[in-house]
């Protein structure tokens, strides 16, 4: 544990040491961020719209109090979205999607020797292949992230009016009730962290891949399950260190 | 010229490479021949920096590259050309874009235009030049191997290696792909350097020849030599081969065949 801890550090020294031209590095970063974010919207926009709709059924389901008011359940959709769901909902998708392509790519490149092809022609293989998609994760996670809470709050809007559980007045009202911005800003830095932990892990496990296709598979799992697990402990932590 | 000097290298203990000392002559296509198993493979990772030797140096026209410091590994790397095995090309880019990438990354000051007439000239000069747009996974294994090569000529490389370069080719691909290597080395005047266990290629390139064994440098001459030595691991080795053994008992019914044969490669049509 520790010496993967040791060689997952090295592993990001390499990457930082020795960077290739800014040009190179910048195209490379589009083209991750297209990968990355763009290719991800519509999964992140459907999970986000029907997260935000259940939430909504569901906290209307066990209110049933009268004497609290129906605008509460606005007020809860708005709070669990920013703070917990489109962060950490947004990027265990992320690390399933972005995360399995991340390793296979660099996992396949490695047994078919074209990251050795890029060592003996002097680049620096890492500089080339990972730092783009950690500086493309970086910026693309808190954009979906983003995109996320309006489309969860929207979720809870449409199936709140649209099921008859509460009016669009309550569910607006709500959702005006008491905002603190910075929770926004709390869940862009886990949306940062996640970005780091998901593309940082999934590169290592895929660069690091020896064997075949099976150890190309195993890397991909390997990558989206440590991620999800360092996401869970950065969540708590970060909720323990900024709350 | 390339020296590699008392180089040693282990595995969790095992040794893989013992002691390897030779000279890779420039303008000659040198054969680091041997089974499987040997460490030819390991050998050449060690030459071209994907792998660190325990113990040794290697030295590139004078220049120690083992244990130098990162721009003079850099500066030695980039005069390197490489074919590997499965020819290591980029999935995501085209023929003519495969090429052009040394070119891009290594060469920042030629112009847009520079680089196309570079990459047309080395498409051409494998024999690819209507390739160019094709995709990787469009094309046959020794289209491939000639992609590859003309990658690693493309940035002007004063060395150039090749790791079992026909391998999974028929024998008409493999003596295509030895020929453009023997060409190009002539042509360049480069030193190159192919790993090897086909005797094909002994015979039909094989200008200066070391033969490895379990790990150990047992023998180096020419391919006339090669056929008369009497290091009895390399009398199996050579002889292993039906081709050979078939030319050997010729040879004996009709005292010449060896002769033939050796000529026969010598002059560039194969065997």
């Amino acid at each position: 544990m520790l010496k993967t801890f040791g060689s997952f550090v090295l592993f990001l020294r390499g990457m930082v040491s020795r960077t290739e031209r800014f040009s190179v590095l910048w195209n490379r970063t589009i083209d991750e961020a297209i990968l990355i974010g763009v290719d991800s919207i519509v999964i992140v926009s459907i999970v986000s719209a029907f997260i935000g709709a259940v939430t909504c059924v569901q906290i209307a389901y066990n209110l049933t109090n009268p004497l609290i008011p129906q605008s509460t359940i606005g007020y809860m959709v708005r709070e669990m979205t920013i703070l917990e769901l489109a962060p950490t909902i947004t990027s265990i998708v992320l690390a399933g999607k972005v995360g399995s392509s991340i390793a296979g790519g660099l996992g396949t490149m490695r047994i078919t020797e074209q990251i050795s092809a890029l060592e003996v022609m002097g680049i620096n293989s890492t500089s080339y292949l990972v730092l783009p998609r950690i500086l493309a994760a970086l910026l693309m996670f808190p954009l979906l992230v983003i995109l996320a809470m309006l489309l969860s709050i929207l979720g809870g809007y449409l199936a709140g009016t649209l099921t008859g559980v509460m009016t669009a007045q309550d569910y607006i009202e709500g959702i005006r009730t008491d905002f603190v911005p910075y929770n926004i800003v709390f869940a862009l830095i886990k949306a940062v962290v996640f970005a780091f932990l998901v593309s940082g892990i999934s590169a290592f496990k895929g660069y690091y891949t020896t064997g075949g296709a099976l150890e190309v598979g195993a890397a991909s799992t390997g990558a989206v399950t440590n991620s999800i697990i360092a996401i869970l402990i950065a969540d708590f932590a970060l909720a323990a260190l900024l709350l | 010229m390339i020296e590699v000097s008392n180089i040693e290298k282990s595995f969790d203990g095992t040794p893989v490479l013992k002691g390897i000392s030779c000279v890779f002559e420039t303008g000659k296509c040198n054969l680091l021949l041997g089974g499987s198993g040997t460490g030819k493979s390991v050998l050449l990772q060690c030459i071209v920096g994907l792998m660190k030797p325990d113990i040794g140096s290697i030295t590139f026209d004078g220049t120690v590259y083992t244990n130098s410091k990162i721009d003079i590994r850099q500066e030695i790397r980039r005069k390197i050309g490489m074919l590997f095995q499965g020819a290591a090309l980029f999935d995501s880019m085209t023929v003519a874009q495969n090429v052009e990438f040394p070119l891009q990354m290594l060469t920042p000051e030629m112009s847009p235009e520079e680089r196309r007439d570079r990459v047309e000239f080395c498409l051409k000069r494998v024999g690819l030049e209507n390739a160019g747009n094709k995709m990787p996974a469009e094309i046959s294994g020794g289209m491939r191997k000639r992609v590859g090569i003309a990658r690693a000529i493309a940035p002007h490389c004063t060395y150039l290696f090749a790791d079992e370069p026909n391998s999974g080719l028929d024998p008409a691909t493999s003596i295509k792909i030895d020929n453009l290597i023997h060409e190009i080395t002539h042509e360049y005047n480069i030193t190159t350097v192919v790993v090897t266990h086909d005797m094909n290629s002994v015979i039909n390139i094989g200008e200066h020849i070391i033969f490895l064994h379990q790990g150990r440098k047992l023998w180096d001459g020419t391919k006339e030599e090669i056929l008369n030595a009497t290091v009895p691991e390399l009398r199996d080795f050579i002889f292993s081969s039906s081709l050979v053994r078939a030319a050997k008992r010729i040879d004996e019914e009709t005292e010449g065949g060896m002769a033939a044969f050796a000529e026969e490669g010598e002059s560039g049509a194969g065997i």
